[in-house]
């Protein structure tokens, strides 16, 4: 045995990075230590709370449960990279309008549950919501507003891809 | 929670990754999805020498229709199997029981192989794989071999997987076009495994009497299992409420029921003829 390191080159938020690792270290404490990525948090630290979701090529996954070298030659996506403070993404609107958190702490994994959740299916019943956030523990709202926020969120998405369809469409010449 | 240190290889075949097991002398494990290694790890129940990445191999990936069969890659996720065209249309009940695995991360990265090599007695596919009559696929320094599902759970996280052999696949019996199949658990409700998860399959004749019937349980006891004493109890009887409701009284006799904090060994007992007896009523009536 030896904690000999091992290169990784992993694309986070669009910026590519490059780094030498040991193999056991936790693609959360990679983002969070490393490259100082701290709106990804750890909670359970047993692949239970969802704290620590993110995006990992395009999938919702928990980066306590991962390796930092299984990340390697992939795309991350963190919650810093969803939206920015003078543009929100969709998700963070329905967050902020409907008030979908209250001490804040599992807050960012929720909202990056809740990409993966959208992405597979953008017009979840109230029931699907339920069930899509299965996979995040928050201890103080009780959910409800969580689940409003969500409904916010896809209403705003497929909204915004209503627009753009409707703008292709005139762009093409269509009436 | 960080793992002891540990040599991280990557295999590029299936061969690689025998190789590397047997140069590992009995230190190795393999890494598939990692949701239920790298937790154990974490928690330092178990601290391989080496962990052996087979995430790489495509040969592992993805769903075959094979002389009447699936044949699922080890590789598979959960959520590969949800999205699956060929599971959808050959064996909707794998796709309904992914559903029940975990939450959405888990299903992103927990694969097939992992679950049924790591045998939880509380994961929900071992209970599927005995009532699809799988036959898990290895492959090791001689060869491929196949073993059937009900030869392979031996006991809590105990398998017939020899150590330096790769599972590469398992492969699922397509039911009769006429039977009805279904997974219903009651899961814990921290944990979401399942207490008691049950598969059954059955169809009738134009007689209505049961002509096919397969039932396999997860949850209650120490190792999955095929509940015989309910499809016998059930076969060329005719469909009547009364007939489920006596099989599945008999859904406990295959298994010694287990106890623990949550859920005693007679409640288990109690919630394993319920709930058979509510997934033969679906298929059933």
């Amino acid at each position: 045995m030896s904690a000999k390191k091992i290169k990784i080159s992993v694309k986070v938020n669009g910026i590519q990075h490059t780094a030498e690792v040991e193999a056991r270290l936790l693609l959360v404490h990679y983002l969070r230590d490393v490259l100082d990525l701290t709106g990804t948090h750890v909670g359970c630290d047993t692949t239970q709370c969802g704290a620590c979701t993110i995006m990992l090529n395009g999938e919702a996954v928990k980066s306590c449960t991962v390796l930092a070298v299984q990340a390697d030659g992939g795309e991350v996506m963190t919650v810093e990279g969803i939206g920015s403070m003078e543009q929100l993404h969709p998700i963070q609107e329905g967050f902020w309008e409907k008030h979908g958190l209250q001490c804040g702490f599992c807050t960012s994994g929720v909202m990056m549950a809740t990409m993966g959740l959208l992405q597979e299916n953008p017009e979840p019943t109230e029931q699907e919501i339920r069930e899509g956030l299965k996979g995040v523990i928050c201890r103080c709202t009780g959910y409800q507003y969580i689940v409003g926020a969500i409904q916010d969120a896809a209403q705003r998405m497929s909204e915004a891809k209503r627009g753009e369809e409707i703008e292709t469409l005139h762009a093409g010449g269509g009436k | 929670m960080i793992p002891s240190t540990f040599d991280y290889v990557r295999a590029e075949t299936v061969e690689d990754a025998i190789k590397l097991l047997v140069e590992s002398e009995g230190e190795g494990k393999l890494l598939a999805g990692g949701h239920s290694l790298l937790p154990l790890m974490k928690f330092r129940l178990t601290s391989p020498g080496t962990l052996i990445d087979i995430n790489h191999i495509s040969d592992l990936q993805g769903v075959q229709l094979k002389d009447e069969r699936l044949v699922v890659g080890a590789l598979t996720t959960h959520r590969d199997i949800i999205k699956d065209q060929l599971v959808q249309e050959h064996i909707p009940v794998l796709a309904q029981t992914a559903r029940q695995i975990g939450d959405i991360q888990v299903r992103s990265r927990g694969t097939v192989g992992g679950n049924i090599a790591h045998a939880d007695p509380a994961a929900d596919l071992p209970g599927v794989a005995l009532a699809l009559e799988a036959e898990i696929e290895l492959q090791d320094e001689d060869g491929k071999q196949r073993v059937s599902a009900d030869g392979f759970f031996f006991g809590p996280l105990l398998t017939a997987l020899p150590e330096t052999s790769v599972l590469t696949a398992v492969s699922f019996l397509i039911p009769p076009m006429h039977a009805k199949s279904v997974y219903v658990k009651y899961e814990h409700p921290a944990s979401g495994y399942a207490v008691v998860g049950v598969c059954a399959i059955a169809g009738k004749n134009a007689s209505g009497k049961v002509d096919f019937i397969r039932v396999g349980i997860n949850g209650v006891s120490d190792v999955a299992y095929r509940a015989s004493a309910v499809e016998e109890a059930l076969l060329g009887k005719a469909v009547t409420e009364e007939n489920i409701r006596k099989a599945a009284l008999l859904a406990t006799k295959d298994a010694e029921m287990s106890g623990d904090m949550f859920a005693s060994a007679e409640y288990r007992s109690h919630l394993c003829s319920i709930y058979t007896e509510r997934a033969l009523k679906q298929v059933l009536l």
